[in-house]
């Protein structure tokens, strides 16, 4: 029984001065017998559930097999594509100004900010959208000119704005306040010694937003943003209330009105929302990998950087950018000597 | 002040490089910094040493106008800091004229505040590009000379992550030195490093002094402020206790306060 006491074969030919061989560890390792249980246990729920589902005459597999690439179905697909494409393009965009609006010095802007989030995000969208559909009760025409004289131009408004173009202004203003939250959460993340090393340089607000702290924020932005991508793609379900019947799921509820078989046009257009959002959460992989340049991947080589796990950072990062040297590559053999020679 | 008579014999006056007079600062009713008045020549190397919390930091700040003055009269080349002044009365500067004055003054912060999405080529290219719209093959070459300068020719396609504090401290460098400043102010350079790091980034800066640029150096490094610096002065709770020569101050120090912070850090 003596721990320190170093194998005896290794010692006669070690050169001095050099420590003794560490030990292996041979042990018995812990056994986890009840991990095997529930997995055998979860895989057979599992399993029934599956079978049980492929036999069960109401789910009516061949239906869904028919009704999967029917020519209504996939064009209302596009549809969906169309309305989840367009109003994340505007609502991301508004979301951006709104954002700068609220940390905007001027009281007025930033007070206006805050209240179009409250209106925003304080009221279901499906209302929303059902108070959009009703817009030409509301505003019959729509006048450009100067307020309390002739107007220069006036449009009908239900000549004007198709129940489509109603659906994604419905859907877009309601996103922009989720994206205002989440962009001007991402600005804040930038260590404020960014924008001071910017003005520093002698760089304009716009520039320091735009080259400095915008591109950073991305990586604090992006992953949210791909949640709430994802999201809007469901959410285009709810333009029935407008109303607007040509996306996915109202297509899909008009057909089985025909056919009295609801349960199988349900799967079919399940099939195809979970189809686009595996595609998005692909997408979604590569942009915050790009975002992630500089930060995280501890190689430089960029060829070693795959698989050190920065494009799977999906958590949201604090401070970004603070200059700590908290990551630092080790020194590798081909280094050239910290300081060869300075200032010179 | 200085006069020079120039061959004509006419007396011209040259300004100092910054000039404060009676400059004052205040967070709400916390005062910062109580009516300091310095002046820098050309060329001149001025360390700021004191306790932390002495308004050396801020003092800096306010020379590149990142933090506004209360009270009194800031200069940098004769000219106003962040104000304009027409028939006696002060004006407030627009952002992009004080964007102007900043550019002839370099700054390198105690946390470098490198720009992580950019390679150290990147950050030094960035401002000559975007602030002064040089051709970008001009900029490079200049930036890749500026690199070599500090020693890092060889990291110029690294991101601030992969450098060590030491590395990314002499990128800042280069980087301020890219926009050709006539004044370099430095923010406890060397706070942030690990002992071992802290060597290269002075070295860089002995060099710089030597090349002649007017630097403001805050920092608690006592042997660079013998070594390198014209000039030195203390300060506490906000005023200038002591200023003068460095090798006098250090060695026999006459105010109390200034002997009980050289007694803690020498």
């Amino acid at each position: 029984m003596s721990i320190t006491t170093p194998p005896k074969a290794g010692g006669a030919t070690r050169p001095p001065g050099e420590p003794a061989p560490s030990v292996p560890i041979k042990a018995i390792k812990l056994r986890h017998p009840w991990r095997m249980v529930f997995a055998i246990l979860l895989v057979v729920v599992f399993v029934s559930i599956v079978v049980d589902a492929a036999l069960r005459p109401a789910y009516d597999w061949p239906a869904v097999g028919k009704y999967l690439f029917d020519r209504r179905i996939s064009q209302a697909a596009v549809v969906t594509l169309q309305l989840t494409v367009y109003s994340m393009v505007i609502a991301i965009v508004l979301g951006v100004i709104l954002a700068v609006m609220r940390l905007s010095p001027n009281p007025v802007v930033k007070s206006l900010a805050w209240f179009y989030l409250w209106i925003f995000r304080g009221t279901p969208v499906y209302v929303q959208l059902t108070i959009w559909g009703l817009i030409s009760l509301i505003y019959s025409s729509i006048d450009i000119g100067i307020p309390f004289m002739d107007p220069w131009v006036s449009f009908s408004t239900n000549a004007a704005l198709s129940t489509f173009t109603i659906a994604i202004i419905g859907l877009a203003l309601n996103e922009a306040a989720y994206m205002a939250e989440i962009v001007r959460a991402g600005l804040l993340a930038v260590d404020s010694g960014q924008e001071e090393a910017a003005t520093a340089l002698g760089m304009s607000w716009s520039q320091t937003m735009t080259r400095v702290i915008l591109p950073q924020s991305m990586r604090v932005i992006i992953p949210p943003t791909g949640n709430e991508v994802i999201s809007m793609l469901k959410t285009t379900s709810l333009v029935t209330a407008v109303p607007f019947s040509f996306e996915l799921f109202t297509r899909s509820r008009d057909i089985s009105a025909e056919t009295f078989n609801p349960i199988p046009l349900l799967i079919v257009a399940s099939i195809w929302y979970l189809f686009f959002t595996s595609i998005l959460m692909v997408g979604q992989y590569f942009l915050e990998k790009r975002f992630a340049r500089g930060v995280g991947d501890r190689q430089p080589d960029r060829k070693d950087a795959v698989g050190t796990g920065t494009g799977t950072l999906t958590g949201v990062v604090p401070v970004i950018g603070s200059g700590q040297p908290s990551v630092i590559a080790p020194p590798r053999e081909n280094d050239p000597p910290a300081n060869p020679g300075g200032v010179k | 002040m200085t006069d020079v008579n120039t061959q004509a014999g006419a007396s011209v006056t040259i300004p100092p490089m910054v000039l404060a007079e009676q400059v004052s600062k205040s967070f709400g009713s916390n005062e910062v910094l109580k009516s300091i008045s310095l002046e820098v020549k050309r060329g001149e190397v001025m360390c700021l040493v004191g306790p932390s919390g002495s308004g050396k930091s801020t003092f800096l700040r306010c020379i590149n106008h990142l933090e506004v003055l209360s009270a009194g009269r800031l200069s940098v080349d004769g000219e106003l800091i962040g104000y304009r002044e027409t028939n006696g009365k002060l004006y407030e500067m627009a952002p992009k004229e004080a964007s102007r004055q900043r550019r002839d003054i370099g700054m390198v912060f105690q946390r470098f505040n490198l720009f992580p999405h950019m390679t150290a080529l990147e950050n030094v290219m960035e401002a000559p590009i975007r602030v002064k719209g040089l051709p970008k093959a001009q900029v490079e070459r200049s930036a890749l000379d500026l690199l070599a300068r500090v020693g890092l020719a060889e990291r110029a396609d690294y991101y601030p992550a992969h450098l060590s504090g030491g590395q990314q401290q002499r990128v800042a460098i280069a980087r301020a030195l890219a926009m050709e400043p006539k004044l370099m102010l430095f923010d406890e350079p060397t706070s942030a490093l690990d002992p071992e790091l802290v060597g290269e980034v002075l070295d860089v800066m002995k060099g710089l002094a030597k090349s002649g640029m007017t630097m403001i150096v805050v920092t608690h490094e006592m042997g660079f402020a013998k070594e390198v610096a014209d000039s030195l002065v203390f300060m506490d709770g906000g005023v200038v206790v002591e200023a003068g020569d460095p090798d006098e101050i250090l060695t026999n120090p006459q105010h109390r306060r200034t002997q009980a912070f050289l007694s803690k850090v020498l």
